[in-house]
């Protein structure tokens, strides 16, 4: 019944065999013990488990992992570790965007895919990007100034962005 | 970062590195050799007996370990519950069902298996035959009489209970005035993102239980365990690791934990289960849900003389911890922020046939602000009166605390006029009141609600609580001059982590790197009874002040010792114990640390080490307060309301950080505006969850909260050595009755002075439309 399938991970390739049932999300966390992916309901409601998929936001409760076969999946620990935060990590740090930081890896994600797509988003355009992730601590306020913040340090100039500390093209 | 003091200074948080890479632990993520998982086959029904149960084909299910019924689970003892209240009633609570089911999702039989797949798979295998009986919804019916969900009682009031102060019925005899209401506290789910979860090892080696839970009260839980399951205390160990909040839900002992820790024993291997999201709705206790009726009696200028409030609370099926204490919370804090001397309650605590209630972030305290708050609006529109002046002319006033309230409770402090007169400038009251009149003249519909609150919290007091009330701490000084602290507390984002380093690294001189604060695990913490109602900092942190008054008179004293002076003779700043005029002199806390270790000329009566544990028992509970004022717009064409200002000053007394501070009452306000606009949770007349998901139940998202300005009065207590007051709650207490008093505020010209939460747009679009079956259609048609 299972079938082979290969995926890269975090930039490591990743190939064996699953189940057909078994989620995106229970292969990156029971399979490769990536945990920083979290499970927060069972209808794609919450979007604590958002990976980047080829590049794009998925929710991994909502893809099979026979369906990521030969993709390019990006978890919050290939966002970045302590030793080298993204910049969107080091804003929700700064703008206390986070309490309990159940929902922060998803959040994190879906606030990534939303400024490759959109450099300088509105408040509106954040909340609107951001409505498939809920967080039950935050209120959202500061979510959305630590989206504000990442967005104005990663469009800054080069010299700037090394002085902060932003990583390279 | 450099702070000249790192008390008030805005810290960013130690906790985040871990949770923001996403390298934390919370439940699930704990996996240990050996690992099985345990699943659950439910009640479909609301209410009935069970006739058979057939657990064969689940027990030949692939990957199967075992399946226990209730009577594999003989001499288990009950989830148990605290309440110490009169005459109160408490049926029976097994961890699996006996017999008979109480509500739709109560848990029936347990599946242990191989895989968390294998053991859904055999869970749904399971069949059980029922004899359906009917369900109990409806509060008001209950009350009155038959059918009852437990017979053995004759009645659904779980327990009645009445509290008067002063004289209601004379007030109400002369009063110019009054004003009375029926008003709903619909039922909630407290939907932390982290679902519950536990993990369960037993080892049969040492005879011992480690139990991994995403709990609020490892301790608690802890010496629960040892009661429910016959295993000594000292041989059970807890940890809550990283917990993905809570708001009250995981202030419990459930019964899958139970279940899960008794398969593990009887397993002799690891067991873990993580209950789904539509688990989590039918089954994690749930909050709110109240039928209340207020009559207030107020002379013609505005002055209430007397209250009168009937509270019918949904307790549910059962009792889990503190189901039966929420409501009582409720009617001790009936007369709000307001001095009002002849007080009436009567509280009514109801079994249903629904999921147990129990604390969800406020717990008791929102349902009497709601009370209160929508009362003073209802006699501010009686009177024809602004709702700002109304509330003026009631507040305590300053010089009358402490203040003892007409129903018991002594309110430590307060400057309730400053706060309302703060929050109402920000705002620009006035002239949000002339852009009003302007607006509907010109057909806007544009609200504007006020809340005076004032909440109980920082619990509690030993003798005032159902368990115990007081915090510890423990303060070690290293022999390298770093700090560990551990904290009875047991924070789940509230940042403890980082407000208690900063407390050390004030009183010490310590860098606030050189500080750990370690929290919730029963092996490395003294007791600790935990973190909820608003507690953690009043009362665990003025453990670790008392711990840290403790850690200095000790350096203070090995430090003369050592430098041959007397202790009155020194001072001790910055980290360094110092001759006072002869700086030069002058040991550094971390050698007086290391001296302390090293045993080695120490004051004849000081022993080695540099240590201290201290409890603190707080003599009171410490009372929050603030103003919030809310300003809706209502789309006329749809009912949706829009907030557009949402202005809060509270005032919590003194502040360690205000980043996080301020945290809370974002968190707090987005709860409470939930309630007011969005959240309920449903069961149809069959006792039947219709919001049994997050698809049904509306917990909002970023695009549907506004932004929050936020400032704050500072009223110290002196309830504790800090000054300081909860605030974890105060927001959603004071969040709910300013916006539907906004809500109903915009529809006045519709004739209508009351409105049932949520304010959910097609509930606006009736009354609007004159379709809301109620008299003030009649107006909205003219």
């Amino acid at each position: 019944m299972k079938r082979s399938i290969s995926v890269t991970v975090n930039g490591a390739k990743w190939t064996g065999d699953v189940e057909p049932r078994t989620l995106l999300v229970y292969l990156l966390r029971d399979t490769l013990g990536l945990t920083g992916t979290h499970v927060g309901c069972d209808t794609s409601s919450c979007g604590a488990c958002t990976v980047l998929l080829n590049g794009q936001s998925v929710k991994s409760c909502t893809l099979l992992a026979v369906q990521a076969d030969g993709a390019d999946v990006t978890t919050i620990e290939g966002i970045g570790d302590a030793q080298h935060l993204h910049p969107m990590q080091t804003a929700f740090w700064e703008q206390h965007g986070l309490q309990c930081g159940y929902c922060t890896p998803g959040m994190i994600v879906s606030a990534c895919d939303l400024l490759q797509r959109n450099p300088d988003p509105s408040e509106a355009e954040i909340r609107e990007a951001l409505s498939g992730n809920l967080c039950r601590c935050t209120g959202y306020q500061n979510i959305v100034k630590a989206v504000q913040h990442a967005a104005a340090a990663m469009r800054a100039p080069k010299m700037e962005r090394e002085r902060i500390g932003a990583p390279a093209d | 970062m450099a702070f000249t003091s790192m008390m008030g200074a805005r810290v960013t948080r130690r906790e985040d590195p871990r949770l923001i890479t996403g390298r934390s632990t919370y439940v699930d993520d704990v996996k240990l050799a050996g690992t099985t998982y345990a699943a659950f086959a439910r009640s479909p029904f609301a209410h009935a007996k069970i006739v058979r149960i057939d657990v064969s084909a689940a027990k030949a299910s692939p990957g199967v370990l075992a399946v226990f019924t209730a009577d594999d689970m003989q001499g288990v003892g009950d989830v148990p519950t605290a309440p110490q209240i009169e005459g109160l009633k408490i049926p029976k609570h097994p961890a699996l069902a006996r017999g008979r089911v109480a509500y739709a999702g109560e848990p029936v039989v347990a599946v242990v298996a191989e895989t968390r797949a294998a053991a859904r798979d055999a869970a749904d295998l399971v069949e059980v035959e029922y004899e359906e009986l009917p369900a109990v919804v409806d509060l008001e019916r209950a009350a009155a009489g038959p059918p009852y969900v437990h017979d053995e009682f004759g009645t659904n009031i779980a327990f009645t209970m009445q509290i008067n102060g002063g004289d209601a019925e004379s007030a109400f005899k002369n009063a110019a005035v009054t004003v009375s209401e029926r008003l709903l506290n619909q039922r909630l789910a407290p939907v932390s993102i982290e679902p519950r979860g536990m993990v369960a090892h037993w080892e049969p080696g040492p005879q011992h239980l480690t139990v991994w839970s995403s709990t609020q009260i490892p301790h608690l839980l802890r010496t629960q365990l040892a009661l429910a399951l016959g295993l000594p205390e000292h041989r059970i160990r807890t940890i809550a690791p990283e917990v993905g909040g809570a708001f009250g839900s995981k202030l419990d002992v459930y019964a899958e934990e139970l279940v899960t820790a008794f398969a593990s024993r009887a397993l002799d291997r690891p067991v873990k289960y993580v209950e789904t999201r539509s688990e989590s709705f039918m089954s994690t206790v749930h909050g709110r849900d109240q039928i209340d009726f207020i009559e207030i009696a107020a002379d013609s200028d505005g002055r209430i003389t007397g209250l009168k409030v009937k509270i019918l609370a949904n307790l549910g099926a059962y009792h889990q911890l503190l189901t039966p204490a929420i409501p009582t919370l409720t009617a001790l804090m009936v007369p709000g922020a307001y001095d009002i001397q002849n007080v009436s309650v009567t509280l009514h605590g109801l079994f249903t046939t629904e999921v147990p209630t129990d604390a969800y972030r406020g717990a008791g305290r929102p349902e009497a602000t709601y009370l209160i708050e929508r009362g003073l609006d209802l006699l501010a529109a009686k009177l024809g009166m602004d709702p700002a002046e109304v509330r003026r002319r009631n507040l305590i006033k300053k010089e009358q605390f402490p203040y003892a309230s007409a129903v018991g409770l002594t309110y430590d402090s307060g400057d309730y006029h400053a706060a309302l007169e703060k929050a109402l400038q920000i705002a620009g009251y006035d002239a949000l009141r002339k852009e009003q009149e302007r607006g509907r003249s010109e057909g806007r519909l544009m609200g504007i609600g006020l809340s005076s609150y004032v909440e109980v919290c920082g619990m509690g007091p030993s003798s005032a609580l159902p368990a115990p009330g007081w915090g510890s701490a423990t303060v070690r000084m290293e022999p390298t001059g770093r700090v560990t602290v551990m904290t009875g507390a047991s924070p789940h984002g509230q940042g403890e982590e980082t407000t208690f380093a900063q407390m050390v690294s004030e009183r010490l001189g310590v860098p606030i790197d050189d500080i750990v604060v370690l929290h919730g695990d029963s092996a490395v913490v003294q007791y600790g009874i935990g973190t909820f109602g608003s507690r953690s900092t009043a009362v665990d942190g003025a453990a670790l002040y008392r711990a840290l008054d403790t850690v200095c008179e000790k350096a203070m004293k090995i430090a003369a010792h050592q430098m041959e002076a007397n202790v009155g003779d020194l001072e001790f700043k910055n980290g360094r114990i110092a001759v006072k005029g002869n700086p030069e002199k002058a040991m550094s806390i971390a050698e007086v640390a290391f001296a302390a270790f090293r045993g080695l000329n120490l004051p004849p009566d000081v022993e080695p080490g540099l240590e201290a544990t201290r409890r603190f028992e707080p003599p009171n509970f410490v009372y929050p307060f603030g103003t919030h004022v809310c300003v809706v717009e209502i789309e006329r064409s749809t009912g949706a309301v829009k907030v557009v200002k949402y202005v809060a000053v509270d005032d919590c007394g003194n502040v360690i950080n205000p980043m996080i501070v301020e945290g809370q009452v974002h968190g707090g306000i987005a709860q409470g505006l939930a309630q007011a606009l969005y959240e309920e949770i449903v069961y149809d007349e069959n006792g039947q969850l219709t919001t049994g998901s997050l698809l049904q139940y509306a917990a909002p998202h970023a695009n549907q909260l506004p932004m929050y300005e936020l400032d704050r009065t500072v009223t110290p207590t002196d309830v504790n050595p800090m000054g300081i007051k909860g605030v974890g709650e105060a927001g959603t207490i004071g969040a709910t009755p300013a916006v539907v008093n906004a809500v109903v505020d915009a529809l006045a010209p519709f004739g209508i002075v009351n409105m049932d939460m949520p304010c959910k747009p097609e509930r606006v679009w009736r009354v609007i439309n004159g379709y809301d079956g109620k008299a003030n259609g009649k107006a909205a048609k003219k």
